[in-house]
């Protein structure tokens, strides 16, 4: 039996396929992650460019640039494909690329289906895309798409995104899958569950939150869909439903929704900090139990998004304390860094430039969420820019500073060379300057009472507007710099060592840079 | 753990054309949805191809794993790779219904007796107008808008009290269902102890009583639809009655499905070992899983 195996794996060693071939049928994990990888970048950058859209039409009060219909596709499908297509594709890209590897094992478990909850998503944003075309236009209820609008009111396209969505989320769910397995089966010996890595640690609970809420959204879509289509009256109260249960349910699927967006990122920070600042990491365990506080919490605080729907008062008081207590471990976790940080010996590469800035800009997202957390507060706040401000604060700053970190961290790994670090730098200042220009003043304005998802706006909030345009643009443009960079490093450049960074720690440092096609085809030895 | 190296599978064309089956799936299930009243269309056809390439490459995508696994190529780490997947994917299937399950008791518990006016501090629905007249209750029978947009049923599913015990199908439902797993355990019993006669006997009854189920399930629907106007269209009742008995008999269908695969795959090929049968252990927990919902069902659907 072992001679077929053996004979079976001599091919295997000969490296990748030629031709485009490779990229459809692969069943490796590294190619797998570099495929998730450069399509969140494309999604990224398509995202972005709706976004670009939205400020430009914002640059100034009245209307200029596009018409309403269109301005509300666009902060709709911008919406959608940052989170779907950009954020949650890029973590799953560095989870491919990076668990395997740091856990000691040969491949994902299931590497066929691994390929599979990939290439769905093309072919999902190609439908979600093409929406744009078609009769009626894009869908434009927002990326929450709450019900009537997205039901009585929707545009005939309503019925692809609702779709496009089941199959988005049979991906993510597939992929989920395929994490956890891996994580709890095919580990090195010696990889205890407490010597994980945290980037490890943070994919098995979102992979968790993942496979739990990403069916309760298709639920969603599936009773929009009867509700649309073959008269069914969940989000109709004049059949017996409510609309508010649409809320319910989708926040029910969104709010854990947002902790797998950030976890991913708690992990890669964890890494990056400990590494820059050569020293361990301050409690480790205490972050690994902050992560499982976090996720758990998750599932319990979804309707302080509904405060102002008419809720019950002890709901909201509910809501209210649960939500303040998610502080408790994200305070943890911001302390633990920068007790990992203090009196160590401070290194300023970009992946740590990048690593601070999310410990700090993401801790402004933090509390500005505190804020919203405060119920009657919430009812001045809710649906102004002030929660643009917020989570685009956790989301820009905060994920995508962490993916932009992660890149700059393990790319001499996967591709064996050093970026540019003089232009690592000037892509994150430009970065940098460009996010909180951009995000900073909707606080303010947001906190004058401007409503988000308008075309247009009172004279009074004029000059923010402009500054938040103008600080969107830069930002959009160095994202052109960070793609000139990663090329270039990938063409070629400084050869990067084994270890890469002088306190780098883990399994994937002790392999070769580049990493080898296949890594691990026998566990190696952990202490 | 052994020393065996992992086998990680070859480059493989089956995801690609998964991908692109589910990509046809659902543009043409989009299309023909959205062009349910224009007789011209052929978006059906879409859907049907998606259909047919989906099954396809399921099928051979399937008989390559088996393939590998009876070549020996796979490795216990793979093996316990399937299990833990296999039970993740119940745990989603799980949290699916949920999201029905959830609704249904949102709006037993609060919609509808907001709708009739009650609320807190006496200020309901009813201060400002809306749906003057309307009775809380459950089954709802008289929708809100008194059937103006919605049709009303005459009569519901609910428990129709002992008398009516042994006419009422739900009943028969729950009995064949429950026996039939009761009789996938013994059928994984005797494959356990090497009785292949045994196995086929109890895997072919499984079988039969999941016919029968969704049968009775078809004779249910008939009823509702032909003789009590109970509907999709008969407002919350009928919403949370068909979608998640339609989601259950669905899920019956692909267990019951899966289970005749593994009868056929025994009786004609002669697969699974004493010791070496995930295959029908997955379908057989995927069986007593879509049991369980049915218990909920039966509890919260129909006699609650």
């Amino acid at each position: 039996m072992s001679a077929v195996i053996e004979n079976h794996h001599d091919d295997h060693h000969h490296g990748p396929a030629k031709g485009l071939t490779r990229w459809l049928y692969t069943t490796n994990h590294k190619d797998i992650g570099t495929l998730y990888l450069w399509f969140s970048f494309a999604m990224f950058l398509i995202g972005g460019a709706m976004a670009l859209v939205i400020r430009a039409e914002l640059f100034q009060p009245g209307m200029q640039i596009v018409e309403p219909e269109f301005y509300n596709q666009m902060i709709t499908l911008h919406g959608l494909i940052m989170i779907f297509g950009g954020v949650m594709p890029a973590f799953v890209g560095l989870a491919n690329w990076l668990v395997p590897m740091m856990i000691g094992a040969p491949d994902m478990a299931l590497p066929r289906m691994n390929n599979l909850s990939f290439w769905i998503l093309p072919f999902a944003f190609f439908i979600l895309l093409s929406s744009l075309f078609m009769e009626g236009g894009a869908p434009n209820f927002g990326w929450t798409f709450y019900a009537p609008l997205s039901t009585t009111y929707a545009p005939p396209s309503v019925t692809f995104f609702i779709f496009s969505v089941h199959i988005m989320g049979a991906s993510s769910i597939m992929g989920a899958i395929n994490v956890v397995v891996t994580i709890m089966n095919m580990r090195a010996p010696g990889v205890t569950l407490m010597k994980m890595p945290l980037f490890v640690w943070s994919w098995l609970i979102t992979a968790y939150l993942l496979i739990a809420v990403m069916p309760v959204l298709a639920g969603a879509v599936t009773m929009m869909l009867m509700d649309i289509h073959f008269g069914t009256s969940f989000f109709n109260a004049a059949g017996g439903g409510d609309p508010v249960l649409f809320q319910h349910i989708f926040w029910f699927f969104g709010h854990p929704e947002v902790y797998i967006m950030i976890l991913p990122a708690f992990g890669i920070v964890s890494h990056i900090i400990e590494t820059f600042s050569r020293k361990q990491l301050f409690g480790y365990s205490s972050m690994v139990w902050a992560m499982l506080s976090i996720a758990i919490l998750s599932f319990v605080v979804w309707a302080h998004h509904m405060f102002t729907v008419g809720l019950p008062l002890a709901a909201e008081l509910f809501f209210m304390w649960a939500t303040m207590l998610i502080a408790v471990p994200t305070g943890v976790k911001v302390f633990n860094w920068v007790a990992t940080m203090f009196k160590g010996s401070l290194t300023f590469e970009t992946p740590m430039l990048f690593a601070i800035a999310f410990v700090v800009l993401f801790t402004i997202g933090g509390l500005s969420g505190l804020m919203l957390a405060i119920v009657p507060a919430d009812f001045q706040y809710h649906d102004t820019y002030f929660v643009v401000a917020h989570f685009h604060y956790v989301l820009v700053p905060g994920a995508i500073f962490s993916i932009m970190a992660a890149v700059y961290y393990w790319i001499p790994k996967w591709s064996g060379n050093m970026y540019d670090e003089r232009l690592g730098k000037l892509h994150f200042w430009l970065s940098f300057i460009g996010v909180n220009v951009t995000f900073f003043p909707q606080h303010f304005i947001g906190l004058a009472g401007m409503p988000r998802r308008y075309p247009d706006y009172a004279l009074q909030f004029a000059d923010w507007n402009m500054v938040s345009s103008v600080g969107a643009f830069l930002f959009g443009v160095s994202q052109i710099l960070f793609l000139f960079i990663v090329v270039k490093t990938v063409m070629g450049g400084k050869k990067a060592t084994d270890q890469v960074w002088e306190g780098a720690r883990g399994l994937e440092w002790t392999v070769a840079s580049p990493a080898p096609y296949h890594t691990f085809t026998t566990p190696p030895k952990v202490d | 753990m052994s020393t065996q190296t992992y086998y990680v599978p070859e480059q493989s064309r089956f995801p690609i054309f998964m991908a692109l089956s589910l990509f046809l799936l659902v543009m043409g299930a989009s299309s023909t949805i959205n062009n349910l009243d224009n007789p011209e269309s052929n978006s059906a056809y879409i859907l049907y191809a998606g259909f047919i390439s989906l099954f396809t490459t399921l099928f051979f995508w399937f008989r390559q794993v088996i393939k590998e696994h009876l070549a020996g190529l796979d490795s216990n780490q793979l093996k316990t790779s399937y299990v833990y997947g296999m039970a993740w994917f119940i745990f989603s299937e799980v949290m699916f219904f949920a999201a029905f399950f959830g609704a249904l008791f949102y709006v037993r518990s609060f919609a509808v007796p907001w709708l009739s006016g009650e609320g807190e501090n006496g200020v309901g629905i009813s201060a400002i107008g809306l749906w003057e007249g309307f009775e809380s209750s459950w089954p709802v029978m008289t929708t809100p808008d008194k059937g103006a947009e919605y049709a009303l049923a005459e009569k519901s599913m609910a428990w129709p009290g002992w008398g009516h015990a042994l006419e009422w199908l739900p009943l028969w439902n729950t009995i064949v269902l429950l026996s039939s797993s009761v009789t996938v355990h013994f059928a994984h019993i005797g494959l356990k102890n090497g009785d292949r006669k045994k196995f086929n006997r109890f895997l072919g009854i499984t079988v039969g009583l999941a016919l029968i189920f969704v049968g009775l399930q078809a004779a249910e629907y008939y009823e509702a639809y032909a003789h009590y106007g109970l509907t999709l269209n008969s407002g919350i009742y009928g919403s949370t009655f068909f979608m998640l008995t339609g989601f259950h008999g669905f899920h019956v269908m692909m267990g019951g499905f899966m289970l005749a695969v593994m009868l056929a795959r025994s009786v004609f090929a002669g697969h699974f070992e004493d010791h070496d049968h995930f295959g029908f252990e997955a379908a057989s927990w995927y069986w007593h899983f879509v049991d369980v919902v049915w218990v909920m069902l039966f509890l919260f659907v129909y006699i609650l």
